[in-house]
């Protein structure tokens, strides 16, 4: 009450000066506003450069994922999606080193390696199926999370373009992922050289550093993607529900190919002639090439593996005779990059449409709901 | 910070001419012509969604203009968005903030994102959280806070880049009474003590209406109506001024009779209103410009008369009234709601 009274008090007063100041000054400029450019401009003193603020952005959203429990989780599922088929990896080098000593890419068949029964449970296999989550973990509320907190209005009110908030978040997701995967990946080479003794050769190292860049790659997908869902979709939970049911379909093998097999019966169904069942196979493989999980394997598999040679099944018979007739042989580095080259080049051109995507209809949506 | 101080005539820090935006066919904000005077605190008044966000945010450069002109300290925000940005705080409606850092943690992001080298950031930190009074609550994380604590957390947030000017969209919203208080003497002393300029929009229309040196009335995306509170009682207001005054302990029916004669009486009086009940107070009718006169008269008749009067003062009149027949006058919806 005291305090409401003291204001209107305040107020009087005010209002007089301002009364006095109308008065002293009558003829006020109808001050169009052009006429106001450079006179407020220059007058007010030298302010400070700006900082980029994307980097800025992108450093408290670095800083926000380490410390996040999303992070811990992400790593108990990569790291328990690597470790059991290690497990079942060192396993079989063990038994297998011992009769062919001098084989090659010995390091790298840790990571390729797993039971003879289950042909899953490898490495690569996993971590092509668990990797997307960290794209999508930490990216799936990257904007609407802002914008339900309340924050967005507040952050896009700063000395920042509106892009840099974007750029900022997938560059620190991008920091993110690439940790974990460095990470992840240093630790399955230490467990190969220190529990097993393993030295792996100069150009194992470089198919390693390049199946590494080849995930980070399709986890920036995913990224992307997550991002993308951020954007489009104003509720966290649902995007995550989405990002969710996407990576079920195209990065799980089992449900992947259930679709896809599904629809090659449709398109085309394997009945009848031998050329019948090879076009169907030419579909089928149409079809899983279509998916991003499938390029990303099929580039994993060519550059761990220096034996694989070709990355599509033969689906005439003349192919089926010449593969027969093909001499098992090893690649060389370059051999391997050029034949996934197609498949980094598909990979990056989906990241960079994703992304494209999100960050048009970023600009473009208002502020507030 | 102040601006030019050599020519006599400081330019305004906000003036928009004929600004407009439409969604569609809706006009959200309809040929806006405002002018916001430096140092002054100027209240943008209205209903939600008579399009006060919509304005402050295209003079913020947030959202994108459909035709017209705007200049804020200076210059086009739809082209400068970043020099615009710089020298304006902004506390958004229903302001939030990173529930998992701190807030001085939040205020730090703020100043890094201004440029605002550390050493220097936290000194302002510790000065502008000390004004909205959140010093003691400033390490403990902001997904703790209260609706009114972040509302205070988000005035010390737009005051960390030592803005000219300061647009505060619903800042008493959500907060209790007391909290209002505070809150309005605090914009009244960064006007007064650091001559800022202040932009205020409310829908809460007497909360604001002490504080506010001008405002303008903002109906269906149109300004109806700009001045200072006893300017637009003037123009929308009634064509007179009540005077209210209490004669304590004056119960007999006689003694009412008498006091009413003796107070229509009074030169300029044009209608008594006897109270209805023994505490209430009489009411006064006079016209605007005879209302001192009527006063000391009514004075001189109560001491010559003997009539026990305790207390006289003229109304100022509401905000909310003033809206309703505002918005009456133009035939626009809700001016007959809630009398």
């Amino acid at each position: 009450m005291t305090g409401a009274r003291r204001t209107t008090g305040r107020r009087t007063v005010r209002k007089r000066t301002a009364i006095a100041a109308t008065a002293t000054n009558p003829t006020r400029e109808p001050a169009d506003g052009s006429g106001a450019e450079g006179t407020v401009g220059p007058a007010v003193e030298p302010l400070r450069r700006l900082p980029s603020g994307w980097r800025i952005i992108a450093g408290k959203e670095f800083a926000d994922h380490l410390q996040s429990v999303r992070l811990y989780v992400l790593l108990i599922v990569l790291g328990a999606a690597a470790l059991i088929p290690l497990y079942f990896a060192s396993e079989r080098i063990r038994s297998l080193a011992q009769a062919a000593s001098g084989a090659q890419a010995v390091f790298l068949a840790l990571f390729t390696l797993g039971p003879t029964d289950i042909p899953f449970l490898r490495v690569d296999q996993f971590v092509a199926i668990a990797a997307p989550l960290l794209g999508l973990g930490f990216a799936f509320d990257a904007v609407n999370g802002e914008r339900h907190e309340g924050t967005l209005p507040r952050l896009l009110s700063q000395p920042i373009h509106r892009d840099d908030v974007i750029n900022g978040k997938f560059a620190a997701g991008l920091a993110a992922i690439t940790t974990v995967l460095v990470s992840v990946v240093a630790f399955i080479a230490a467990f190969g050289l220190l529990r097993l003794g393993i030295v792996p050769a100069g150009s194992e190292v470089v198919r390693l550093l390049g199946w590494l860049v080849l995930t980070i790659l399709y986890v920036a997908l995913w990224l992307a993607f997550g991002t993308l869902l951020s954007v489009v979709i104003r509720r966290a939970a649902t995007s995550a529900l989405i990002g969710f049911g996407v990576w079920l379909f195209v990065a799980v093998p089992i449900f992947g190919q259930l679709i896809v097999s599904l629809v090659g019966t449709f398109v085309a169904p394997a009945t009848g002639s031998t050329q019948d069942v090879l076009a169907a196979a030419g579909t089928q493989q149409f079809l899983l090439r279509l998916l991003p999980s499938t390029l990303y394997r099929e580039a994993s598999l060519v550059l761990l593996n220096p034996s694989v040679t070709a990355v599509s099944t033969p689906v005439s018979i003349g192919q089926i005779e010449q593969y027969q007739q093909q001499i098992p042989t090893l690649f060389s580095l370059d051999q391997s990059l050029l034949l996934v080259w197609p498949h980094v080049v598909a990979l990056a051109a989906l990241t960079a449409a994703c992304f494209a995507v999100a960050y048009v209809q970023f600009m473009r949506q208002e502020i507030r709901a | 910070m102040t601006t030019s101080g050599s020519t006599s005539r400081p330019p305004a820090p906000i003036i928009t001419r004929g600004l407009t935006k439409r969604y569609g066919d809706l006009v959200a904000v309809d040929s806006l012509d405002l002018e916001i005077r430096p140092g002054e605190i100027f209240g943008l008044l209205g209903q939600n969604g008579a399009g006060k966000t919509t304005t402050i945010l295209m003079l913020l450069g947030l959202a994108e203009k459909t035709s017209g002109k705007a200049r804020v300290v200076g210059f086009d925000p739809a082209r400068k968005p970043l020099e615009v940005k710089r020298r304006v705080g902004y506390l958004p409606d229903s302001v939030g903030f990173y529930g998992a850092m701190t807030g001085r943690e939040n205020l730090r992001y703020t100043a890094r994102l201004n440029g605002i080298p550390a050493a220097e950031a936290d000194a302002r930190i510790e000065a502008v959280l000390d004004q909205v009074d959140m010093s003691g609550r400033a390490d403990s994380k902001t997904e703790e806070y209260s609706r009114g604590m972040l509302q205070r957390l988000g005035i010390a947030d737009a005051l960390v880049k030592d803005p000219e000017v300061l647009i505060l969209d619903e800042p008493t919203a959500a907060i209790d009474p007391i909290g209002v208080v505070e809150i309005l003497d605090l914009l009244r002393s960064l006007v007064d003590e650091r001559g800022m300029t202040i932009l205020l929009s409310s829908h809460l229309l007497s909360q604001v209406q002490s504080v506010c040196d001008r405002v303008g009335i903002f109906a269906a995306g149109k300004l109806i109506g700009v001045g200072t509170v006893p300017e637009l009682a003037a123009r929308f207001g009634e064509p007179f001024v009540r005077i209210e005054l209490v004669l304590d302990g004056l119960t007999g029916a006689g003694d009412i009779e008498r006091a009413r004669g003796v107070l229509a009486g009074v030169a300029g009086v044009d209608d008594v209103a006897a109270p209805e009940g023994p505490r209430d107070p009489w009411t006064l009718q006079a016209m605007p410009d005879a209302a001192t006169a009527v006063r000391v008269a009514a004075l001189a008749a109560a001491a010559r008369e003997g009539l026990p009067l305790t207390s006289i003062r003229e109304l100022v009149p509401s905000l909310d009234d003033i809206y309703r027949r505002a918005l009456r006058d133009r035939g626009l919806p809700g001016g007959r709601a809630a009398a």
